[in-house]
Protein backbone atom coordinates (compact mmCIF):
# COMPACT_ATOMS: atom_id res chain seq x y z
CA UNK A 1 0.00 0.00 0.00
CA UNK A 2 1.08 3.74 -0.78
CA UNK A 3 1.14 6.31 2.09
CA UNK A 4 2.11 10.01 2.43
CA UNK A 5 4.10 11.07 4.95
CA UNK A 6 3.25 14.48 6.22
CA UNK A 7 6.23 15.79 8.41
CA UNK A 8 4.81 18.18 10.76
CA UNK A 9 6.20 20.98 13.00
CA UNK A 10 5.74 23.89 15.32
CA UNK A 11 7.54 26.97 14.16
CA UNK A 12 6.70 28.35 17.57
CA UNK A 13 8.45 25.63 19.16
CA UNK A 14 11.48 25.73 17.20
CA UNK A 15 12.94 28.78 18.20
CA UNK A 16 13.77 26.81 21.26
CA UNK A 17 15.70 24.07 19.42
CA UNK A 18 19.53 24.93 19.20
CA UNK A 19 21.20 25.72 16.38
CA UNK A 20 23.94 22.44 17.07
CA UNK A 21 21.01 20.76 17.97
CA UNK A 22 18.94 21.12 14.52
CA UNK A 23 22.09 20.24 12.37
CA UNK A 24 22.57 17.12 14.11
CA UNK A 25 18.83 15.83 13.31
CA UNK A 26 19.36 17.46 9.81
CA UNK A 27 22.24 14.66 9.66
CA UNK A 28 20.08 12.34 11.18
CA UNK A 29 17.66 13.00 8.42
CA UNK A 30 19.91 11.87 5.39
CA UNK A 31 20.85 8.50 7.11
CA UNK A 32 16.94 7.97 7.59
CA UNK A 33 16.21 8.66 3.61
CA UNK A 34 19.50 6.30 2.91
CA UNK A 35 17.89 3.52 5.52
CA UNK A 36 14.11 3.35 4.03
CA UNK A 37 15.37 4.35 0.45
CA UNK A 38 14.27 0.89 -0.93
CA UNK A 39 10.66 2.15 0.17
CA UNK A 40 10.54 5.67 -1.19
CA UNK A 41 8.67 6.56 -4.47
CA UNK A 42 9.63 9.36 -6.23
CA UNK A 43 7.94 12.93 -5.53
CA UNK A 44 8.52 13.36 -1.82
CA UNK A 45 9.89 17.13 -1.21
CA UNK A 46 11.06 19.74 1.63
CA UNK A 47 9.18 22.65 1.42
CA UNK A 48 10.74 26.33 1.95
CA UNK A 49 8.87 27.77 5.36
CA UNK A 50 5.20 28.71 6.13
CA UNK A 51 6.60 32.38 5.04
CA UNK A 52 6.86 31.58 1.49
CA UNK A 53 3.41 30.08 1.03
CA UNK A 54 0.33 31.57 -1.10
CA UNK A 55 -2.81 30.01 -0.52
CA UNK A 56 -5.60 30.03 -3.50
CA UNK A 57 -8.73 29.79 -1.71
CA UNK A 58 -12.87 29.51 -2.97
CA UNK A 59 -14.16 32.69 -3.70
CA UNK A 60 -17.28 33.69 -1.06
CA UNK A 61 -21.38 33.06 -2.78
CA UNK A 62 -19.67 31.01 -5.43
CA UNK A 63 -17.29 34.69 -6.65
CA UNK A 64 -14.30 33.66 -8.58
CA UNK A 65 -11.00 31.97 -6.25
CA UNK A 66 -9.32 34.59 -3.88
CA UNK A 67 -5.37 34.50 -4.00
CA UNK A 68 -4.10 35.14 -0.30
CA UNK A 69 -0.81 35.51 1.55
CA UNK A 70 0.36 32.33 3.79
CA UNK A 71 -0.39 28.94 4.52
CA UNK A 72 -4.00 27.20 3.80
CA UNK A 73 -4.92 27.09 7.60
CA UNK A 74 -4.33 29.02 10.63
CA UNK A 75 -2.97 26.24 12.28
CA UNK A 76 0.03 26.07 14.54
CA UNK A 77 1.64 23.20 12.67
CA UNK A 78 3.39 23.61 9.41
CA UNK A 79 3.88 20.78 6.95
CA UNK A 80 7.71 21.19 6.49
CA UNK A 81 7.72 18.09 3.71
CA UNK A 82 6.61 14.71 2.61
CA UNK A 83 7.16 11.41 1.42
CA UNK A 84 5.96 8.87 -0.61
CA UNK A 85 6.16 4.98 0.55
CA UNK A 86 5.22 1.96 -0.86
CA UNK A 87 4.73 -0.79 2.06
CA UNK A 88 2.68 -3.62 2.99
CA UNK A 89 0.75 -2.40 5.38
CA UNK A 90 0.13 0.56 7.86
CA UNK A 91 2.15 -1.18 10.91
CA UNK A 92 5.24 -0.97 8.29
CA UNK A 93 4.53 2.49 7.71
CA UNK A 94 4.47 3.40 11.63
CA UNK A 95 7.79 1.75 12.23
CA UNK A 96 9.07 4.30 9.50
CA UNK A 97 7.59 6.83 11.14
CA UNK A 98 8.42 6.60 14.23
CA UNK A 99 11.94 6.61 13.17
CA UNK A 100 11.80 10.06 11.77
CA UNK A 101 14.10 11.80 13.33
CA UNK A 102 12.46 15.15 13.95
CA UNK A 103 10.27 13.80 16.51
CA UNK A 104 13.14 13.68 19.31
CA UNK A 105 12.30 17.80 18.62
CA UNK A 106 9.01 19.42 20.55
CA UNK A 107 5.64 19.60 18.24
CA UNK A 108 6.94 17.33 15.65
CA UNK A 109 4.39 14.97 14.05
CA UNK A 110 4.34 12.99 11.43
CA UNK A 111 1.05 12.18 9.88
CA UNK A 112 0.18 8.99 7.81
CA UNK A 113 -2.36 9.63 5.16
CA UNK A 114 -3.08 6.10 2.79
CA UNK A 115 -3.16 7.42 -1.20
CA UNK A 116 -6.54 6.54 -2.91
CA UNK A 117 -5.72 3.60 -4.90
CA UNK A 118 -7.39 4.78 -8.91
CA UNK A 119 -5.71 1.65 -10.27
CA UNK A 120 -9.38 -0.28 -9.98
CA UNK A 121 -11.14 3.02 -12.04
CA UNK A 122 -10.67 1.88 -15.06
CA UNK B 1 -32.47 -10.72 26.69
CA UNK B 2 -34.25 -13.99 27.52
CA UNK B 3 -32.80 -16.41 28.93
CA UNK B 4 -32.63 -19.02 26.87
CA UNK B 5 -31.22 -16.20 24.73
CA UNK B 6 -28.48 -15.74 26.39
CA UNK B 7 -27.45 -19.24 26.13
CA UNK B 8 -27.71 -19.11 22.15
CA UNK B 9 -25.54 -16.09 22.47
CA UNK B 10 -22.50 -17.84 24.19
CA UNK B 11 -22.49 -20.90 21.71
CA UNK B 12 -22.63 -17.64 19.00
CA UNK B 13 -19.62 -16.31 21.50
CA UNK B 14 -17.92 -19.86 20.92
CA UNK B 15 -18.06 -20.01 16.99
CA UNK B 16 -18.27 -16.25 15.90
CA UNK B 17 -14.44 -15.38 16.43
CA UNK B 18 -13.18 -18.19 15.07
CA UNK B 19 -15.16 -17.96 11.90
CA UNK B 20 -14.60 -13.90 11.19
CA UNK B 21 -10.59 -14.88 11.23
CA UNK B 22 -11.17 -17.68 8.93
CA UNK B 23 -13.36 -15.92 6.52
CA UNK B 24 -11.27 -12.27 6.76
CA UNK B 25 -7.85 -14.73 6.13
CA UNK B 26 -9.58 -16.72 3.29
CA UNK B 27 -11.43 -13.48 1.52
CA UNK B 28 -8.72 -11.23 2.43
CA UNK B 29 -11.48 -8.67 3.05
CA UNK B 30 -12.49 -8.02 7.12
CA UNK B 31 -15.54 -5.58 6.45
CA UNK B 32 -17.02 -8.57 4.15
CA UNK B 33 -15.95 -11.36 6.37
CA UNK B 34 -17.10 -9.13 9.86
CA UNK B 35 -20.59 -7.93 8.01
CA UNK B 36 -21.16 -12.07 6.71
CA UNK B 37 -21.08 -13.27 10.54
CA UNK B 38 -22.95 -10.22 11.80
CA UNK B 39 -25.74 -11.50 8.96
CA UNK B 40 -25.48 -15.48 9.87
CA UNK B 41 -25.71 -14.58 13.50
CA UNK B 42 -28.95 -12.47 13.15
CA UNK B 43 -29.98 -15.53 11.16
CA UNK B 44 -29.02 -17.98 13.76
CA UNK B 45 -30.53 -16.80 16.70
CA UNK B 46 -33.92 -16.66 14.74
CA UNK B 47 -33.82 -20.02 13.60
CA UNK B 48 -32.25 -21.81 16.52
CA UNK B 49 -35.02 -20.04 18.77
CA UNK B 50 -37.65 -21.75 16.51
CA UNK B 51 -36.02 -25.37 15.74
CA UNK B 52 -33.22 -25.80 18.50
CA UNK B 53 -29.46 -25.47 18.13
CA UNK B 54 -28.17 -27.67 15.42
CA UNK B 55 -25.76 -30.16 16.26
CA UNK B 56 -23.07 -28.56 15.09
CA UNK B 57 -23.79 -25.24 15.68
CA UNK B 58 -20.04 -24.01 14.33
CA UNK B 59 -20.70 -25.48 10.93
CA UNK B 60 -24.21 -23.91 10.77
CA UNK B 61 -22.78 -20.58 11.28
CA UNK B 62 -19.75 -20.97 8.94
CA UNK B 63 -21.86 -22.31 6.33
CA UNK B 64 -24.53 -19.20 6.83
CA UNK B 65 -21.36 -16.97 7.32
CA UNK B 66 -19.95 -18.19 3.62
CA UNK B 67 -23.53 -17.95 1.58
CA UNK B 68 -23.74 -14.41 3.32
CA UNK B 69 -20.45 -13.53 1.98
CA UNK B 70 -20.88 -14.62 -1.66
CA UNK B 71 -24.00 -12.34 -1.80
CA UNK B 72 -22.30 -9.48 -0.09
CA UNK B 73 -19.43 -9.92 -2.79
CA UNK B 74 -22.00 -9.94 -5.48
CA UNK B 75 -23.45 -6.64 -4.49
CA UNK B 76 -20.16 -4.86 -4.30
CA UNK B 77 -19.32 -5.85 -7.83
CA UNK B 78 -21.95 -6.50 -9.50
CA UNK B 79 -20.30 -6.66 -13.20
CA UNK B 80 -17.59 -9.33 -11.41
CA UNK B 81 -18.28 -12.92 -12.18
CA UNK B 82 -16.81 -14.07 -8.75
CA UNK B 83 -19.56 -16.87 -7.90
CA UNK B 84 -17.37 -20.09 -8.95
CA UNK B 85 -14.93 -18.99 -6.92
CA UNK B 86 -16.99 -18.65 -4.23
CA UNK B 87 -19.33 -21.73 -3.68
CA UNK B 88 -18.62 -23.07 -0.11
CA UNK B 89 -16.22 -26.11 -0.20
CA UNK B 90 -18.62 -28.38 1.74
CA UNK B 91 -15.96 -30.42 3.48
CA UNK B 92 -14.17 -27.27 4.69
CA UNK B 93 -17.52 -26.21 6.39
CA UNK B 94 -18.11 -29.06 8.61
CA UNK B 95 -15.03 -29.85 9.36
CA UNK B 96 -13.95 -28.61 13.11
CA UNK B 97 -12.47 -25.20 12.64
CA UNK B 98 -9.06 -24.84 14.77
CA UNK B 99 -9.45 -24.74 18.20
CA UNK B 100 -5.88 -23.24 19.34
CA UNK B 101 -7.40 -19.56 20.15
CA UNK B 102 -4.77 -18.32 18.26
CA UNK B 103 -6.89 -17.68 14.76
CA UNK B 104 -8.73 -14.69 17.05
CA UNK B 105 -5.91 -12.79 18.61
CA UNK B 106 -4.22 -11.58 15.20
CA UNK B 107 -7.87 -10.32 14.74
CA UNK B 108 -7.90 -8.99 18.28
CA UNK B 109 -4.41 -6.92 17.62
CA UNK B 110 -6.12 -5.87 14.43
CA UNK B 111 -9.31 -4.60 16.29
CA UNK B 112 -7.43 -2.75 19.20
CA UNK B 113 -5.07 -1.20 17.22
CA UNK B 114 -3.74 2.17 17.96
CA UNK B 115 -4.64 3.97 14.63
CA UNK B 116 -8.26 3.39 15.69
CA UNK B 117 -10.25 5.40 18.87
CA UNK B 118 -10.87 3.21 22.05
CA UNK B 119 -14.66 3.23 21.38
CA UNK B 120 -14.42 1.88 18.07
CA UNK B 121 -12.11 -0.74 19.77
CA UNK B 122 -14.29 -1.53 21.95
CA UNK B 123 -17.22 -1.77 19.68
CA UNK B 124 -15.24 -3.83 16.99
CA UNK B 125 -14.07 -6.19 19.48
CA UNK B 126 -16.87 -7.32 20.92
CA UNK B 127 -18.53 -7.28 17.53
CA UNK B 128 -15.98 -9.04 15.36
CA UNK B 129 -14.19 -10.89 18.16
CA UNK B 130 -16.72 -12.34 20.69
CA UNK B 131 -19.81 -12.25 18.41
CA UNK B 132 -22.06 -9.44 19.90
CA UNK B 133 -24.97 -7.95 17.72
CA UNK B 134 -24.66 -4.30 16.85
CA UNK B 135 -27.60 -3.98 19.01
CA UNK B 136 -26.31 -5.53 22.37
CA UNK B 137 -23.59 -3.63 21.92
CA UNK B 138 -25.20 0.13 21.84
CA UNK B 139 -27.82 -0.99 24.80
CA UNK B 140 -24.59 -2.24 26.66
CA UNK B 141 -23.33 1.18 25.84
CA UNK B 142 -26.04 3.27 26.21
CA UNK B 143 -26.19 4.67 22.77
CA UNK B 144 -28.72 4.53 20.31
CA UNK B 145 -28.55 1.58 17.66
CA UNK B 146 -28.07 3.93 14.62
CA UNK B 147 -25.13 5.45 16.53
CA UNK B 148 -23.10 2.34 17.02
CA UNK B 149 -23.94 1.22 13.76
CA UNK B 150 -21.73 4.23 12.69
CA UNK B 151 -19.29 4.11 14.74
CA UNK B 152 -18.42 0.40 13.18
CA UNK B 153 -18.77 1.33 9.49
CA UNK B 154 -16.00 4.09 10.26
CA UNK B 155 -14.04 2.11 11.87
CA UNK B 156 -14.43 -0.75 9.55
CA UNK B 157 -13.41 1.52 6.84
CA UNK B 158 -10.37 3.15 8.41
CA UNK B 159 -9.20 -1.03 8.87
CA UNK B 160 -9.47 -1.21 5.19
CA UNK B 161 -8.34 2.20 3.63
CA UNK B 162 -5.82 2.63 6.03
CA UNK B 163 -4.40 -0.91 5.52
CA UNK B 164 -4.21 -1.55 9.46
CA UNK B 165 -2.85 -5.37 9.21
CA UNK B 166 -4.42 -8.46 11.35
CA UNK B 167 -1.18 -9.74 13.00
CA UNK B 168 0.23 -10.35 16.52
CA UNK B 169 3.22 -7.73 16.88
CA UNK B 170 6.72 -8.76 17.19
CA UNK B 171 9.33 -8.04 19.85
CA UNK B 172 9.02 -4.91 21.20
CA UNK B 173 6.16 -3.97 19.70
CA UNK B 174 4.39 -6.66 21.78
CA UNK B 175 3.76 -5.14 24.81
CA UNK B 176 2.77 -1.65 24.33
CA UNK B 177 0.22 -3.33 21.76
CA UNK B 178 -0.90 -5.79 24.23
CA UNK B 179 -1.49 -3.66 26.54
CA UNK B 180 -3.95 -1.79 24.11
CA UNK B 181 -5.57 -5.12 23.87
CA UNK B 182 -6.05 -6.14 27.65
CA UNK B 183 -7.12 -2.29 27.91
CA UNK B 184 -10.36 -3.21 25.80
CA UNK B 185 -11.24 -6.45 27.53
CA UNK B 186 -10.88 -4.16 30.59
CA UNK B 187 -12.92 -1.75 29.42
CA UNK B 188 -15.23 -4.01 28.46
CA UNK B 189 -15.48 -5.18 32.09
CA UNK B 190 -16.07 -1.98 33.46
CA UNK B 191 -18.52 -1.53 31.00
CA UNK B 192 -20.74 -4.30 32.27
CA UNK B 193 -20.07 -4.98 36.18
CA UNK B 194 -21.56 -1.47 36.92
CA UNK B 195 -25.02 -2.27 35.14
CA UNK B 196 -27.22 -4.52 37.55
CA UNK B 197 -28.48 -5.73 34.56
CA UNK B 198 -28.59 -8.91 33.06
CA UNK B 199 -27.04 -7.36 29.67
CA UNK B 200 -24.29 -5.64 31.85
CA UNK B 201 -23.45 -9.72 33.57
CA UNK B 202 -23.06 -10.88 30.08
CA UNK B 203 -20.68 -8.28 29.21
CA UNK B 204 -18.61 -8.70 32.02
CA UNK B 205 -18.59 -12.73 31.39
CA UNK B 206 -17.74 -11.87 27.88
CA UNK B 207 -14.52 -9.75 29.26
CA UNK B 208 -13.61 -12.59 31.29
CA UNK B 209 -14.10 -15.20 28.37
CA UNK B 210 -11.80 -12.73 26.28
CA UNK B 211 -9.38 -12.53 28.99
CA UNK B 212 -9.06 -16.15 29.07
CA UNK B 213 -8.72 -16.21 25.42
CA UNK B 214 -5.86 -14.20 25.31
CA UNK B 215 -3.95 -15.90 28.28
CA UNK B 216 -4.34 -19.37 26.35
CA UNK B 217 -2.61 -17.70 23.34
CA UNK B 218 0.08 -15.75 25.19
CA UNK B 219 0.87 -17.47 28.08
CA UNK B 220 4.18 -16.59 28.56
CA UNK B 221 2.83 -12.80 29.02
CA UNK B 222 3.11 -12.12 32.83
CA UNK B 223 0.03 -9.49 32.24
CA UNK B 224 -1.94 -11.25 30.54
CA UNK B 225 -2.17 -13.64 33.69
CA UNK B 226 -2.38 -10.24 35.23
CA UNK B 227 -5.69 -9.02 33.92
CA UNK B 228 -7.41 -12.68 34.52
CA UNK B 229 -6.79 -12.63 37.91
CA UNK B 230 -7.80 -8.57 38.12
CA UNK B 231 -11.53 -9.60 36.41
CA UNK B 232 -11.52 -12.60 38.68
CA UNK B 233 -11.27 -11.08 41.62
CA UNK B 234 -13.42 -8.20 40.38
CA UNK B 235 -16.13 -10.57 39.48
CA UNK B 236 -15.81 -12.71 43.31
CA UNK B 237 -18.08 -9.75 44.41
CA UNK B 238 -20.43 -9.62 41.75
CA UNK B 239 -23.55 -10.93 44.20
CA UNK B 240 -22.47 -8.77 46.61
CA UNK B 241 -21.59 -5.43 44.28
CA UNK B 242 -25.93 -4.63 43.88
CA UNK B 243 -28.52 -4.69 46.54
CA UNK B 244 -32.13 -5.71 46.03
CA UNK B 245 -33.16 -2.51 44.01
CA UNK B 246 -30.28 -2.85 41.56
CA UNK B 247 -28.04 -0.14 43.74
CA UNK B 248 -23.87 -0.09 43.90
CA UNK B 249 -23.05 -1.27 46.86
CA UNK B 250 -20.04 0.22 48.09
CA UNK B 251 -17.00 -2.26 49.06
CA UNK B 252 -17.03 -1.05 52.69
CA UNK B 253 -20.53 -2.09 52.80
CA UNK B 254 -20.57 -4.87 50.79
CA UNK B 255 -21.58 -8.01 52.49
CA UNK B 256 -18.43 -10.41 52.36
CA UNK B 257 -19.96 -13.70 52.91
CA UNK B 258 -21.30 -13.29 49.42
CA UNK B 259 -18.34 -12.99 47.69
CA UNK B 260 -17.53 -15.66 45.61
CA UNK B 261 -14.04 -17.93 47.08
CA UNK B 262 -13.71 -20.59 44.46
CA UNK B 263 -13.10 -17.26 41.84
CA UNK B 264 -10.75 -15.51 44.95
CA UNK B 265 -8.54 -18.82 44.92
CA UNK B 266 -8.75 -18.91 41.31
CA UNK B 267 -7.20 -15.58 40.93
CA UNK B 268 -4.84 -15.84 43.91
CA UNK B 269 -3.63 -18.88 41.55
CA UNK B 270 -3.41 -16.56 38.28
CA UNK B 271 -1.57 -13.68 39.98
CA UNK B 272 0.93 -16.23 41.76
CA UNK B 273 1.61 -17.79 37.91
CA UNK B 274 1.64 -13.83 36.68
CA UNK B 275 4.12 -13.17 39.26
CA UNK B 276 6.62 -15.90 38.40
CA UNK B 277 7.25 -14.71 34.99
CA UNK B 278 8.79 -11.63 36.38
CA UNK B 279 7.40 -8.80 34.30
CA UNK B 280 5.48 -6.99 36.62
CA UNK B 281 3.05 -4.33 35.49
CA UNK B 282 -0.04 -2.15 35.85
CA UNK B 283 -2.46 -5.26 35.64
CA UNK B 284 -1.02 -7.40 37.73
CA UNK B 285 -0.42 -4.54 40.41
CA UNK B 286 -4.36 -3.62 40.23
CA UNK B 287 -4.74 -7.45 41.05
CA UNK B 288 -2.84 -7.39 44.00
CA UNK B 289 -4.45 -4.83 45.06
CA UNK B 290 -7.67 -6.12 44.60
CA UNK B 291 -6.27 -9.51 46.31
CA UNK B 292 -5.97 -7.40 49.35
CA UNK B 293 -9.64 -6.46 49.47
CA UNK B 294 -10.26 -10.11 49.02
CA UNK B 295 -8.26 -11.84 52.02
CA UNK B 296 -9.36 -9.13 54.15
CA UNK B 297 -12.12 -10.27 56.72
CA UNK B 298 -13.74 -7.12 57.10
CA UNK B 299 -13.67 -3.40 55.82
CA UNK B 300 -11.25 -2.58 59.22
CA UNK B 301 -9.02 -5.37 58.57
CA UNK B 302 -8.11 -4.42 55.43
CA UNK B 303 -4.25 -4.14 55.01
CA UNK B 304 -3.76 -0.14 53.97
CA UNK B 305 -0.27 -0.32 54.19
CA UNK B 306 0.22 -2.95 51.72
CA UNK B 307 -2.36 -1.28 49.24
CA UNK B 308 -0.67 2.14 49.79
CA UNK B 309 2.77 0.77 48.27
CA UNK B 310 1.09 -1.21 45.74
CA UNK B 311 -0.79 1.87 44.48
CA UNK B 312 2.82 4.01 44.67
CA UNK B 313 3.93 0.79 42.17
CA UNK B 314 1.44 1.76 39.81
CA UNK B 315 1.29 5.33 39.81
CA UNK B 316 4.64 4.46 37.53
CA UNK B 317 2.58 2.95 35.20
CA UNK B 318 -0.76 4.88 35.54
CA UNK B 319 -0.61 8.31 36.65
CA UNK B 320 -4.06 9.06 36.00
CA UNK B 321 -6.81 11.14 38.12
CA UNK B 322 -9.00 7.52 39.49
CA UNK B 323 -5.31 5.76 40.88
CA UNK B 324 -4.14 9.48 42.20
CA UNK B 325 -7.61 9.32 44.18
CA UNK B 326 -7.61 5.87 45.01
CA UNK B 327 -3.86 6.25 46.62
CA UNK B 328 -5.13 9.56 48.34
CA UNK B 329 -7.63 7.26 49.81
CA UNK B 330 -5.44 4.31 50.92
CA UNK B 331 -3.28 6.97 52.20
CA UNK B 332 -6.40 8.69 54.76
CA UNK B 333 -6.97 5.36 55.81
CA UNK B 334 -2.80 5.15 57.21
CA UNK B 335 -2.25 8.86 58.13
CA UNK B 336 -5.73 10.44 58.49
CA UNK B 337 -7.88 12.50 56.21
CA UNK B 338 -5.48 15.87 56.29
CA UNK B 339 -2.85 14.29 54.45
CA UNK B 340 -5.03 12.70 51.55
CA UNK B 341 -7.34 15.61 51.02
CA UNK B 342 -3.78 17.55 49.45
CA UNK B 343 -3.84 14.39 46.84
CA UNK B 344 -7.48 14.60 46.37
CA UNK B 345 -7.28 18.14 45.22
CA UNK B 346 -5.15 17.99 43.07
CA UNK B 347 -7.08 15.84 40.84
CA UNK B 348 -10.63 17.00 42.05
CA UNK B 349 -11.36 19.18 38.75
CA UNK B 350 -10.31 16.34 36.77
CA UNK B 351 -12.34 13.55 37.73
CA UNK B 352 -15.80 15.29 37.37
CA UNK B 353 -16.98 12.15 35.55
CA UNK B 354 -16.05 9.78 37.24
CA UNK B 355 -18.59 7.59 39.43
CA UNK B 356 -17.72 7.88 42.67
CA UNK B 357 -15.83 10.82 42.87
CA UNK B 358 -18.62 12.94 44.21
CA UNK B 359 -19.74 10.64 46.91
CA UNK B 360 -19.36 12.32 49.98
CA UNK B 361 -18.24 9.78 52.36
CA UNK B 362 -14.64 10.28 53.78
CA UNK B 363 -13.90 6.62 53.25
CA UNK B 364 -14.63 6.66 49.04
CA UNK B 365 -13.00 3.45 47.67
CA UNK B 366 -13.86 1.02 44.51
CA UNK B 367 -16.63 -1.00 44.64
CA UNK B 368 -13.94 -4.11 44.46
Amino acid sequence: MKYVLLYTNRPDLDAAVPEERRAEVYQAIYGWFEKHGAVMSDGGAELQGPETATSVKSGQNGGQPVVVDGPFSEAKENVGGFSIIDVPDLDSAIAIAREWPSLSLPGVAVEIRPIVDHSGDM
Amino acid sequence: MKTEDAALARIVRREAGLIVAQLQRRLGNFDVAEEAVQEAIIIALRTWRRDGVPANPGAWLSLAARRRAIDLLRKRSRELPLADEWEPDPAVAISPLGRTGDERLPMLFGCCHPALGVEARLALTLRAVVGMTTQQIASAFLVPETTMAQRLVRAKRKITAAGIPFTIPEAVDLAPRLDDVLTVVYLSYNAGYLEPSESGRELSDDAIWLAELVTRALPEQAETWGLLALLSFLNSRAAARFDDHGRLVLLEDQDRTGWDEVAISRADGYLTTAAALHRPGRFQLQAAIAGCHASAASWADTDWLQILTLYDLLLRYDSSPVIKLNHAIALSHLRGPAAALAEVDQVADRLSGYHLACHSRPAVERPW
